[in-house]
């Protein structure tokens, strides 16, 4: 059974699309990502034109991401203060970066900056979260036990910058140029690439800002939402390349996915999750480094001037 | 149903003509508007009609249709540090978006290289306007390149022996893509007898977006804030649905 994307301008399966978004769902309740990194490749590997898969992903990343930040707001895990400042930067960010995609979009790069984007950024974070699952394997055969941290955090330059801010909830006294700053990062990245960020913004907040892990997904997730909302909104103005119908269906089959997911996710160590993780993302980046790398059957390429 | 109303409208065609005997040829399509619908993947045109000559058996049909002008970038990627970029770009104008030709002679059509280029028959006579400073043998490579393309993605066929004939009657089938453009296309049908043009007739073609689809896009390009606003709260109130009805379970 077909469906006609309105904005994409091209005809789907819909058990393709459905079964897109429950599969990268079902992966993101696993492991507890967005699953926007993987999703927006996909849906250019099949066709649909980048710079909407790019806008329509960050539609969809919006509902995830509120039924996801659910949860962790029952908890109390939200940091609303470090989410709020994150979310100045991502304003800043994310429309920022959607002029930036028009801009390359109207040099004819804007495919290249987007698979660039992931080999790099895919490339850095699977080859970190690959080491670091192998080590922890290791180590937990060697049968020692987490090594507990004994600071909190531990202080370096960045803490001797200015506009120094109270976090009560992440325990934390430091410079709002911080988050703001990774914010703005995650923003940008977000209407570029079409992806939440998340798999940034969490390093960056336990490694960089030194929050403690608990609030961290919560507060992410809580940033991510107005970011990606804020990508929507920027994208369907300038751009017109969000598609509702697309979004709606791939949000369907991301729900029940991730519900599937999660129960998965349970019975499933943590090391090896995270090993797998990190090996489906390799393939991803590899997939798309090829793509660059190998010389393209035709050289030559057409776009329609004013389309997508 | 379809094949019954056009051996129906054939064949009155064909009586009409044999009355008369004023006008060689009579073609029509079988329905002037291609909706595109949310389960729209495509779709096929029947054209047909039939001509009036002393002996038909010689004479040749061509049918050539051609879909709204629009602007194409072709650009040429070149290795740059090891990856393949887009570099040199041209841009041509009044490029039809679909082009479709077909002919009852399987060699071809037997018509001089000039009323060929006039009709845009064959996918070298197809006419667009190529940047005016560019070198002409650059711009000839990248209007190769454009042509390449667009036959590859089924935009651009040019076949030989595709209309089938039956005495009088004639018929052949254009297929449209789902990734075409909107807009108004001309159909053009040629009958040709000793490499001359002794009839043609042209009848517009409406392809455009109805129901839901075409509300939707509308609605983004019209207003494009309030689309992206609508989209967002959607989008909200799926997480929230999520939330709830697996919460209870």
């Amino acid at each position: 059974m077909h469906i006609y994307l309105p904005i994409a301008e091209m005809s789907v399966n819909i058990f393709l699309i459905l079964g897109m978004g429950a599969g990268v769902g079902m992966l993101s309740g696993i492991f507890g990502v967005g699953g926007g990194f993987l999703m927006t490749p996909l849906l250019i590997f099949m066709g649909v034109p980048s710079p909407v898969a790019v806008a329509t992903e960050a539609n969809q990343i919006v509902a995830s991401s509120v039924s996801g930040v659910m949860a962790h707001w029952r908890r109390g895990n939200v940091d609303f203060k470090m989410g709020t400042v994150l979310l100045v930067g991502g304003f800043f960010g994310s429309t920022g970066g959607v002029f930036l995609f028009k801009y390359l979009q109207s040099l004819g790069q804007i495919d290249f900056v987007i698979k660039l984007s992931y080999v790099v950024f895919l490339g850095i974070i699977g080859s970190l979260m690959m080491v670091e699952s192998l080590r922890a394997m290791f180590k937990s055969r060697s049968k020692t036990g987490r090594v507990s941290r004994g600071k909190l955090h531990q202080h370096n330059w960045l803490h001797g910058l200015p506009f120094k801010m109270r976090f009560r909830k992440s325990k934390l006294y430091i410079s709002a140029l911080l988050p703001l700053g990774i914010g703005f990062l995650v923003g940008v990245l977000s209407a570029i690439m079409g992806v939440g960020g998340g798999f940034v913004m969490v390093p960056a907040m336990i490694y960089l800002l030194g929050m403690p892990t608990v609030v961290v997904v919560g507060t992410s997730l809580f940033q991510i939402i107005f970011v990606t909302a804020n990508a929507t909104i920027f994208q369907a103005s300038l751009n017109q390349t969000v598609d509702v119908v697309l979004a709606v269906m791939l949000l369907v089959g991301g729900v029940v996915g991730a519900q599937v997911g999660t129960k998965i996710g349970v019975k499933l160590k943590g090391e090896q999750l995270r090993g797998l993780l990190a090996a489906m993302v390799l393939a991803v980046c590899l997939k798309l480094l090829f793509d660059l790398v190998i010389e393209p059957s035709d050289i030559y390429s057409i776009g329609v001037m004013g389309g997508h | 149903m379809r094949a019954i109303l056009f051996l129906l409208i054939t064949a009155s065609l064909a009586l009409a003509g044999g009355a008369a005997r004023a006008v060689p040829l009579i073609a029509d399509i079988d329905r002037h508007l291609v909706a595109i619908t949310t389960d729209f993947t495509g779709s096929e045109l029947l054209i047909f009609g039939s001509i009036d000559l002393e002996d038909e058996d010689d004479a040749e049909i061509v049918v050539v249709v051609f879909g709204p002008n629009e602007e194409v970038v072709v650009r040429r990627k070149d290795r740059v540090a090891g990856m393949w970029i887009n570099q040199a770009a041209m841009t041509f104008s009044r490029v039809p978006a679909f082009y479709h030709a077909a002919t009852s002679n399987p060699e071809g059509v037997t018509l001089p290289a000039t009323a060929r280029a006039r009709h845009q028959i064959g996918t070298d006579n197809i006419r667009m306007r190529g940047p005016e400073d560019a070198p002409e043998d650059s711009v000839e490579v990248f209007k190769e390149a454009l042509l390449r393309n667009k036959i590859a993605i089924g935009h651009y066929v040019s076949d030989r022996g595709l209309i089938e004939r039956r005495g009088k009657l004639f018929r052949t089938s254009v297929a449209i893509p789902s990734n075409v453009p909107v807009g108004t296309y001309t159909v053009e049908t040629l009958l040709i007898a000793n490499r001359q043009i002794i009839g043609a007739q042209t009848t517009p073609l409406f392809v455009s977006k109805v129901g839901v689809g075409a509300q939707i896009y509308r609605f983004a390009h019209v207003e494009p804030l309030i689309f992206g606003i609508v989209a967002v709260l959607i989008a909200v109130a799926a997480g929230l649905g999520a939330n709830y009805m697996f919460r209870k379970v």
